[in-house]
């Protein structure tokens, strides 16, 4: 298996009809994903890319069925659309966009926790490439053919450097179980060990490579819970060694503003939990190879 | 995005935090009207720079005259401050605040920040104000005081009163003290803010409990809703290259070597100022100029570099995902018949369509050093150094 969409993974586009999300949904579709519709407010009862358009995602949830969407809203709308998801009944939302404000996250997730466990609906992202299940399902931005089928799990705050690793993946033949990419916000929807709890309990996937950055506890919080609890051997690469203190490197979590969030500390501190470490980001996929072997894995 | 301490104390006033006397001033003439219009016998001469540490650098200066407050700000006006915050350029002085000087009993620190782990707003509050909180978690951990503020109802009093007992405030000031931590925090959530800090924030010989000096910065992302903050920017305490990125929607440091970069996606970007770091060269920038990399923002990227007059070489490193490489590739040959660079050019594609890509990089007469992976662009670029 692969984690969190399948091939049959029902998909609804939020933000459908708008540029960027018809061109995204296209892709998906030409993919192989399983888009079954999308919602526009105030666009219901269309047809778009011949699939249904709704007015809400209730509606589209109970007309379709589906389990998981993808968010295209621009950024002041985002978070309404996300609880909305939640509200839903969405088990899973990936949302790409890019430039939500931080008050408006830390409202979505507390707006989630009105939800019992098992009806709690996981977000991952914003401002990320999303995810895929390569020769299964595409819910995401990143150009499916670079990832080939196999058992890697890859996670990532980064969008572009996740392309590079499933890239160097490929290269040496090996490929990927599923790819997450969690954005590079500062509170985002699922965090580095909120996946790689995912990946450790998928019978598929035999090892994870995660793609963390300066900033923020997620990367060390989710070494200590590979110390503690996994049995797959995880691989990190750090990025930001030459990164300024006090600086936003692009992502607005870029930012190094405690102890522990340098790319430095972070790799002392992920060596010290029993994580492999790609020294630079050229041999994340030889990286990945020697543990393999080491493990007797391939 | 950061204010100036006179825009932030102006904005915790009207949420109830109580500031001493004082008022904006452009010349030294201003400047002496306006200490004799505040009243007292004694000012606070502040320079108005983006930094802390203002202090330590000369940047604030206590006058016992209206002249001497005239002096002081002829001193600062113009002059450019360099604190252990700004880099060796420093900052400019545009703006003086000169403020009545209060009488201190106490210096407390009260700051409120965005709790990465815990997804809420922090309070954090020390008895060991005037020193930074980096300064304080190393030599006085024991003082700091955390306070997790559930965002959905907001600061209730009682946490405001436990902070304030917590940083040893008599029982007549409690109420001031916590009606000064809840205006704090209204103005960070009202306002899409990031961090407040009042520090020093102290309690006079008079019983006030006052705001000597605050920092506010602000969510560049809210700023679409936020066009009262968005006025406050001052763009001359930002570095100018920075400005023209940031205006045509880059994301752009400057850093201090001499290997220019054009890369697609930040994390991508700093890992390949990793990559130069680890080849033994410095980079001169991050410059992330999106996922989509498209020829337009490709011109602007290339304008931008040949604007840094520490540019030695020029790296380019684009992952395309969607956007192919041949497309990139021709905005590449675009851009290059529009600006000239004189630098050696290393360019480096991955992903769709790379071979066509390359093709129309070779096809075209511009002059470049082809690099296949990034390890091997980063060591290209460093020995086009020379």
């Amino acid at each position: 298996m692969s984690i969190i969409i399948h091939k049959n993974t029902k998909i609804l586009v939020q933000g459908f009809t708008g540029k960027i999300g018809s061109f995204h949904a296209e892709e998906m579709i030409k993919y192989g994903s399983n888009v079954v519709g999308g919602v526009t407010p105030g666009k219901g009862g269309m047809t778009h890319l011949n699939l249904p358009v709704f007015n809400t995602v209730k509606e589209a949830v109970d007309q379709t069925g589906a389990s998981t969407s993808i968010l295209f809203v621009p950024p002041a709308f985002a978070a309404d659309s996300a609880m909305e998801a939640a509200d839903a009944g969405i088990k899973t939302c990936v949302a790409i966009t890019d430039g939500i404000p931080s008050h408006d996250m830390v409202k979505i997730k507390r707006y989630m926790r009105r939800y019992p466990k098992d009806k709690k609906m996981g977000l991952v992202g914003p401002n990320c490439a999303g995810i895929i299940s390569p020769g299964k399902s595409m819910l995401g931005i990143m150009p499916g053919h670079i990832y080939k089928e196999g058992k890697i799990g890859i996670v990532s705050r980064s969008g572009t450097l996740g392309y590079e690793a499933a890239q160097q993946l490929k290269d040496l033949e090996i490929g990927v179980s599923t790819s997450v990419g969690i954005g590079g916000d500062p509170i985002n929807g699922s965090s580095f060990r909120d996946i790689i709890e995912k990946f450790e309990n998928d019978d598929e996937t035999i090892a994870v490579l995660m793609i963390g950055e300066i900033g923020g506890p997620q990367e060390v919080e989710a070494g200590q819970f590979a110390k503690e609890n996994m049995s797959k051997p995880v691989i990190a690469y750090i990025a930001g060694l030459t990164a300024p203190k006090g600086r936003v490197m692009g992502h607005a979590g870029a930012i190094v503003s405690a102890y522990g969030e340098s790319a430095i500390e972070k790799v002392e501190l992920l060596k010290e939990c029993g994580v492999t470490i790609s020294t630079n980001p050229s041999v994340m996929g030889e990286t990945v190879k020697k543990v393999l072997v080491e493990n007797n894995l391939n | 995005m950061d204010i100036h301490e006179y825009q932030a104390k102006k904005i915790l006033s009207d949420f109830g935090v109580k500031i001493p006397t004082g008022g904006i001033v452009y010349s030294p003439e201003n400047a002496e009207n306006k200490a004799r219009e505040i009243g007292g016998s004694k000012w606070v001469v502040k320079a108005q720079v983006h930094s802390g540490a203002r202090g330590k650098a000369g940047g604030i200066i206590i006058c016992n005259s209206p002249l001497e407050v005239a002096d002081a700000t002829d001193k600062l006006l113009g002059k450019k401050l360099i604190t252990n915050q700004t880099g060796p350029e420093g900052k400019i002085i545009n703006r003086i605040y000169i403020e009545e000087a209060t009488d201190i009993k106490h210096e407390l620190y009260l700051g409120l920040v965005f709790d990465r782990s815990s997804e809420s707003i922090m309070v954090v509050a020390s008895t060991e104000g005037g020193m930074s909180v980096e300064e304080i978690s190393k030599e006085k951990p024991e003082t700091i005081i955390r306070s997790k503020i559930e965002v959905a109802v907001g600061i209730q009093q009682f946490q405001a009163r436990e902070i304030a007992f917590g940083l040893g405030i008599e029982s007549k000031l409690i109420s001031r003290a916590a009606n000064t931590i809840i205006g704090c925090y209204k103005a960070f959530s009202e306002l899409d803010a990031t961090m407040v800090e009042v520090n020093p924030l102290v309690v006079s010989h008079q019983d006030e409990i006052l705001a000597l000096d605050c920092k506010m910065s602000f969510d560049n992302n809210a700023m679409f809703r936020r066009d009262e903050i968005a006025e406050l920017r001052d763009k001359t305490q930002e570095n100018s290259n920075e400005v023209y990125a940031s205006d045509r929607g880059m994301n752009y440091v400057s850093l201090d070597g001499n290997i220019g970069n054009i890369i697609n996606g930040a994390g991508l970007a700093m890992a390949s100022m990793d990559m130069i770091k680890l080849a033994g060269g410095e980079p001169a920038n991050f410059l992330d100029v999106g996922g989509g990399a498209t020829p337009e923002k490709i011109v602007k990227a290339f304008k931008l570099i040949s604007m840094d007059t520490k540019v030695k070489v020029i790296l380019v490193n684009i992952f395309a995902g969607i956007n192919r490489c041949d497309w990139v590739a021709e905005g590449i040959v675009q851009a290059l018949s529009k600006i000239e660079i004189k630098h050696p050019l290393v360019i480096r594609l991955a992903g769709t369509n790379v071979e066509k890509g390359n093709e129309i990089l070779k096809k075209s007469n511009i002059n470049y050093i082809e690099a296949s992976t990034l390890e091997d662009a980063a060591n290209k670029a460093v020995k086009a150094l020379g």
